[in-house]
């Protein structure tokens, strides 16, 4: 299995000079099973870069796997110019809106009105299809199985559990780890927390024996208090939750927007030392940032 | 169906400030029979296929976030308001506050008497929900409601007796088809069908619920269209005894859970 990275930027496309070394597009990444299957998870402003490529080769079967479905996943949708090439055949794959009560059917169709985009997506000539997602319910792709898993964020989010041949990687989409909405003080802290620790236990659980993590790691841990609900991890939570699993890489992803490159090997650099991670300990995870154009073979 | 005056009031206010306090949001919709039914019928639904059954809004919220569950209360918000009074006499704010003191007196008695055996945070669910079919019928059966309301007081029979005479079943079996419907714990179908049913086999639960009903029915703090009967049998008399009367004297002053749901239920108005 190969994965590439085309999007690691969070929120909004961040391009310029302060930008180029990791990337400005947002959140867009490539796997490969070992037979060749593609599937694309997120479709951010990355995506339009990896259609480029693909374009090169047509026809393409391709699953795309919505997180969710926030702008910063979804803005190279429209772009993705497969979508408009007849042979092609592209599915989407997303979570049950539980406020609006629709499927990942209607992602497309919000995007697309007329004030907004000049196509409509009956003009599309790939063939679309949509499937919506449930919890711990595995799809099969090609030699890929993709398990979608509930995570925390301010809209529904899939994490998406990615196996192959005996590889797996997880990508967790915007993930924040749940937060116990409780001062330590109410007498309703102990029980919240009781149920976020089960949570945590059970996916932890599902993420048993994983090669790869690539982790919504926005902030640092000195940020995180004015962001709390905000959706979105930490490095340094990442790193601690990558070691407790026993991963074996972790990629720290959905740069912060207003980080320059520099600033972000800063930032890392300080989580690593928080966090006590040393790259030359024995047994611990190699800890990368995602970059545009990390390809990593497991 | 729309949600009570009180929270919907309640939620308009809290969401107005991007930084409300979510623990005040889940605050006003677990007294809220309307939305935890509603949030419940959502989480369960085949689409998120979890683990377990969801049977309080705190798990809800850790489940889907606030965030989702901030725009859900709103959006019942957007449904409008049950009426203060049904157009056939039916008192929701009064059924609110029956509803909500007999949750609160129900995870007591859990706590207090059998912690062993029940999750009060159950207990509670099932007291804010066991009359949920009065509301279901108060709205869409207003008419055979307002007989059956009528024939109880009449010939002095318990409501859920002139339901069935009247409208063929009872609400709980009506409440419970529903959350069967909706997904809910089998747990929470068995107490909201079942506390009318002395043939149904008792639980801890159950016991707490039913007694809980009695005690706030007896001490006249609402109206659930049931009043108290002096000829009324103890409803768990192996659990809780005979006298209903010395029960309340061990349980203490219910005046908090009274005073913290009348407060809720009452429209700020309206004092």
């Amino acid at each position: 299995m190969k994965i590439r990275f085309w999007g690691v930027r969070g929120s909004i496309p961040s391009p310029g000079p302060q930008t180029q070394r990791y990337g400005g597009n947002t959140t867009c990444i490539e796997v490969r099973g070992d037979d060749g299957t593609l599937i694309i998870l997120d479709a951010g402003t990355g995506i339009f870069p990896l259609a480029q490529q693909l374009l090169g080769q047509l026809p393409i079967q391709t699953n795309v796997f919505l997180t969710h479905t926030h702008w910063d996943h979804i803005q190279g949708l429209p772009f993705f110019t497969p979508l408009y090439i007849p042979g092609n055949s592209v599915r989407i794959h997303g979570g049950y809106d539980i406020v609006s009560g629709r499927g990942i059917d209607q992602v497309m169709e919000v995007q697309l009105q007329y004030s907004y985009f000049p196509v409509r997506e009956a003009e599309m000539n790939a063939r679309i299809e949509y499937r919506t997602v449930a919890a711990g319910e595995p799809v099969n792709v090609g030699d890929v199985v993709v398990t979608p898993l509930l995570l925390n964020h301010p809209v529904v989010n899939f994490g998406y559990r990615v196996d192959c041949s005996g590889k797996s990687a997880f990508f967790t989409g915007d993930h924040e780890p749940w937060p116990n909405i409780y001062d330590p003080k109410d007498e309703e802290h102990p029980g919240y927390q009781q149920m976020i620790d089960q949570l945590q236990g059970q996916l932890d659980q599902a993420l048993a024996g994983l090669d790869l993590m690539i982790a919504d790691s926005s902030y640092t841990s000195s940020e995180y208090p004015t962001k709390v609900g905000w959706g979105h991890g930490t490095l340094e939570g990442s790193i601690h939750w990558a070691r407790r699993l026993g991963v074996k890489t972790l990629v720290c992803t959905h740069h912060e927007p207003t980080r320059s490159d520099d600033a972000l090997d800063k930032a890392f650099a300080q989580a690593c030392a928080t966090t006590g991670h040393r790259p030359d300990e024995p047994g611990v995870p190699r800890v990368l940032l995602a970059r545009e154009g990390l390809e990593l073979v497991l | 169906m729309p949600a009570f005056p009180r929270s919907v009031q309640r939620i308009l206010e809290l969401t107005r400030s991007i930084n409300c306090l979510p623990k005040d949001i889940v605050a006003v919709i677990e007294k809220d029979p309307v939305m935890t039914m509603k949030i419940f019928k959502l989480i369960n639904s085949a689409h998120y296929n979890l683990p377990n059954k969801i049977t309080s809004i705190g798990q809800s919220v850790v489940y889907l976030g606030i965030n989702t569950i901030k725009n859900l209360a709103l959006g019942f918000a957007a449904a409008g308001i049950l009426p203060r009074m049904n157009v056939d006499g039916f008192d929701v704010q009064r059924y609110l506050l029956h509803s909500l003191v007999v949750a609160g007196v129900a995870r007591q008695l859990g706590g207090q008497f059998a912690k062993d055996e029940v999750d009060p945070g159950d207990c509670y669910v099932a007291g804010l929900l066991h009359d949920f079919g009065k509301v279901v019928s108060a709205q869409f059966l207003a008419a055979e409601f307002h007989r059956a309301l009528e024939y109880s007081s009449e010939h002095s029979v318990p409501l859920h007796e002139a339901e069935r005479l009247v409208i063929g079943v009872d609400h709980g079996v009506i409440g419970a088809l529903l959350a069967k419907r909706w997904a809910f714990s089998e747990l929470m179908v068995d107490l909201i069908r079942d506390h009318h049913d002395s043939s149904a086999p008792t639980s801890a639960a159950l016991d707490c619920l039913r007694v809980a009903d009695q005690v706030v029915r007896y001490n006249q703090i609402g109206d659930s269209g049931n009043p108290w009967r002096d000829s009324e049998p103890a409803a768990a008399p192996e659990r809780f005894g005979e006298d209903i009367e010395s029960l309340v004297v061990q349980m203490g002053s219910l005046d908090r859970i009274v005073a913290e749901a009348r407060m809720f239920a009452q429209l700020a108005n309206e004092g």
